[in-house]
């Protein structure tokens, strides 16, 4: 062991007890098969995966990820104007705060808050029926638009955040040169600012549209029948069909696919810089 | 005069702007710039010479007065329709873009076809001297590389204006001085107007046809370098410009061309450059390289006064006298003609003369008693 391997060590302890082995265990276990009771039993086989292939949860597969990059794309919409006023602004530190304190509210409870002002009984209804604009409450719950509003409302600030950082530190003299040079001043945000914020707005998406992949509560808690997503399936076959092996093929598939759609990404925006 | 008649080419007239109650950047600010003038709004920091530039560049609005640019008002224009452009004091580069594409960033806008382009940029390249640097990156540039890349771009859409806003103050002194120069360079190759915002008194006054010297928010005097220097208009002018001795008191005497004045170091005599009566407060001075330090007693007519070397600071081409007088420091320069051992044999604590000629003073003000 060289002496520099010894500063490392922790990290490498870290790594494999959390990261490397629990992985390893949803590998192996994926390959084998459940017994009658939740257990499971060798020998290994490639029936999982043989199962997913057939295809019978390729729509809810499809679901999930045209959920996700909706998602993603509004809280993008939402935050590149939110970031810029927050950059520009005098007070700073006091809207950075307001974008970080819902994360003082636990995120079950945050979602509980959006039953309460859309379900059929909730704020939303009970004004709209008020001021005599419906006679019946609308049904705003339990369908994939319901679950697309709450992941925008709870990863916004993750969007928010990295393109805020990368926007702080653009120097907006250059938007005033653009414009001196003969931009107009939508011409000289996209010209001369989106290309120095790019990382920030790389960052953001990632840190959306994964955490979004594996979305299981909020389809859970405002999601229909007709909004079930990949994580909702997983925590099924976990619990209620207790069928872990089949459950661990189905992360990895997530697990995989997330990591390709990532390394792409990457890939995509490294090359069309210098 | 030129087509469309104007003689200046960039005008303010009665300019006000306040940022907010506490902060009045410009009061009634009026300046005409002529066509083709190397022009220098000079002042310390936070004087509103930096606010004075982004008004003309269409970056702020003022609150009152007109803009007239090429005798045409503007002040409704933006920056992308006025015919200035201007070189940022950090230079304002696009870091996703080359050199090249940097200098070449106005004329995309405007849709120019490929060749154009080229060949416009290559004008500029050459005319900046950064033949050879255009695929490079601003990060991969010095400071005075950016600075031509800057100047090029600004250059290159051919504004009837140049602003430029404290272009130097990154760089380095030598190559400050050389930038300076070649500024001045280009300013003659391209022959349109520059105004050239600075806090530096030596840079504006070094390549200035008029400098315009600003202190909290108004301008208080323009002139030609030599009248700035020789006749400053008040006493913050006389101070900001170089170093002076100032001298205040009450006229004893007056003649045809001198004034008789009773300061705290006795009876001193000053041209007369304003009128002044008998019993008068006036306010002159006199600027060190025109004193004289010699232990010899001085020729007759010249003001003088005794006392202490305090302190010399030699400088190679000159010397920096500071005699204490009477508890105040004198100020003398002595410009070294021969070699050295030849010249000097004041030191520390000598008791010397120090001694003037009354028509090398200036009268800045006086006050009726």
């Amino acid at each position: 062991m060289k002496r520099h391997d010894i500063y490392t060590l922790p990290i490498l302890i870290w790594l494999s007890l959390f990261f490397t082995i629990p992985l390893s265990i949803t590998v192996i276990m994926s390959f084998m098969s459940s017994t009658p009771y939740g257990g499971v039993t060798l020998p290994f086989t490639v029936g999982n995966y043989v199962e997913i292939m057939k295809g019978r949860i390729l729509a809810i597969l499809w679901r999930t990820i045209w959920i996700s990059a909706l998602s993603t794309l509004i809280t993008l919409g939402l935050s590149l104007p939110v970031s810029f006023f927050m950059a520009t602004s005098k007070w700073k530190n006091l809207l950075l705060m307001a974008t970080i304190i819902p994360f003082w509210t636990n995120f079950i409870i945050r979602i509980f808050a959006w039953i309460f002002l859309l379900g059929n009984n909730g704020m939303l209804n009970n004004i709209l029926i008020q001021l005599g604009i419906v006679k019946n409450p609308i049904t705003f719950l339990y369908n994939s638009w319901a679950v697309v509003v709450v992941i925008v409302y709870t990863y916004l600030p993750y969007m928010i955040l990295p393109i805020y950082s990368a926007m702080e530190k653009f120097d907006f003299s250059m938007i005033d040169a653009a414009m001196d040079l003969g931009a107009t001043k939508i011409r000289a945000i996209f010209k001369v600012m989106f290309p120095s914020i790019k990382g920030g707005i790389t960052a953001g998406i990632l840190f959306v549209f994964i955490p979004a992949l594996g979305s299981y509560a909020i389809p859970e808690l405002v999601g229909g029948r007709d909004s079930v997503m990949l994580g909702n399936l997983i925590a099924w076959e976990i619990t209620t069909a207790r069928n872990w092996p089949y459950a661990t093929a189905l992360s990895n598939i997530l697990f995989v696919s997330t990591a390709l759609a990532l390394f792409l990404y990457l890939k995509i925006q490294g090359s069309d810089g210098k | 005069m030129d087509k469309d008649g104007a003689v200046y080419s960039v005008e303010l007239e009665n300019v006000t702007k306040i940022f907010d109650e506490s902060t009045v950047a410009m009061k009634n600010v009026s300046l005409k710039v002529k066509k083709g003038e190397f022009f220098s709004i000079l002042g310390p920091s936070g004087c509103g010479k930096t606010t004075t530039l982004r008004i003309i560049g269409g970056f702020e609005t003022p609150n009152e007065g007109t803009v007239r640019i090429d005798g045409r008002r503007v002040n409704n224009l933006p920056p992308n329709r006025r015919p200035v452009n201007m070189v940022f004091q950090n230079y304002a580069l696009f870091p996703h873009l080359s050199v090249f594409e940097n200098i070449a960033f106005p004329l995309r806008l405007k849709k120019m076809t490929e060749s154009e382009i080229r060949e416009k940029v290559e004008y500029m390249v050459e005319l900046v001297k950064l033949k050879g640097q255009e695929r490079k990156f601003p990060r991969q540039l010095s400071g005075g590389q950016k600075q031509r890349v800057a100047l090029a771009r600004a250059l290159v859409n051919e504004p009837r204006v140049l602003l430029l806003d404290e272009p130097l103050s990154s760089l380095d002194a030598k190559l400050r001085q050389y930038m300076l120069m070649e500024l001045d360079r280009i300013h003659d190759e391209v022959g349109i107007t520059f105004i050239y915002v600075t806090h530096d008194q030596a840079e504006a006054m070094s390549v200035s046809d008029e400098i315009a010297v600003m202190n909290n928010g108004v301008i208080e005097q323009v002139g030609t370098p030599p009248e700035i220097y020789e006749s400053p208009a008040n006493t913050f002018v006389a101070g900001f410009i170089g170093e002076t001795n100032f001298f205040v008191g009450k006229v004893v005497d007056v003649s045809s061309e001198y004034l008789k004045v009773e300061t705290r170091f006795g009876i001193l005599t000053c041209y007369k450059d304003k009128e002044a009566k008998i019993g008068d407060t006036v306010e002159f001075m006199i600027r060190p390289e025109k004193v004289y330090v010699t232990k010899n007693y001085p020729p007759q007519n010249m003001n003088f006064l005794r006392g202490k070397v305090d302190q010399l600071i030699y400088l190679g081409s000159h010397t920096k006298y500071y005699i204490m007088v009477e508890n105040t420091l004198i100020r003398s320069i002595k410009q070294h003609t021969r070699y050295w051992m030849d010249e000097s044999t004041i030191s520390w604590d000598d008791e010397v003369y120090v001694w003037w000629n009354p028509d090398d003073s200036y009268l800045i003000k006086v006050t009726g008693g």
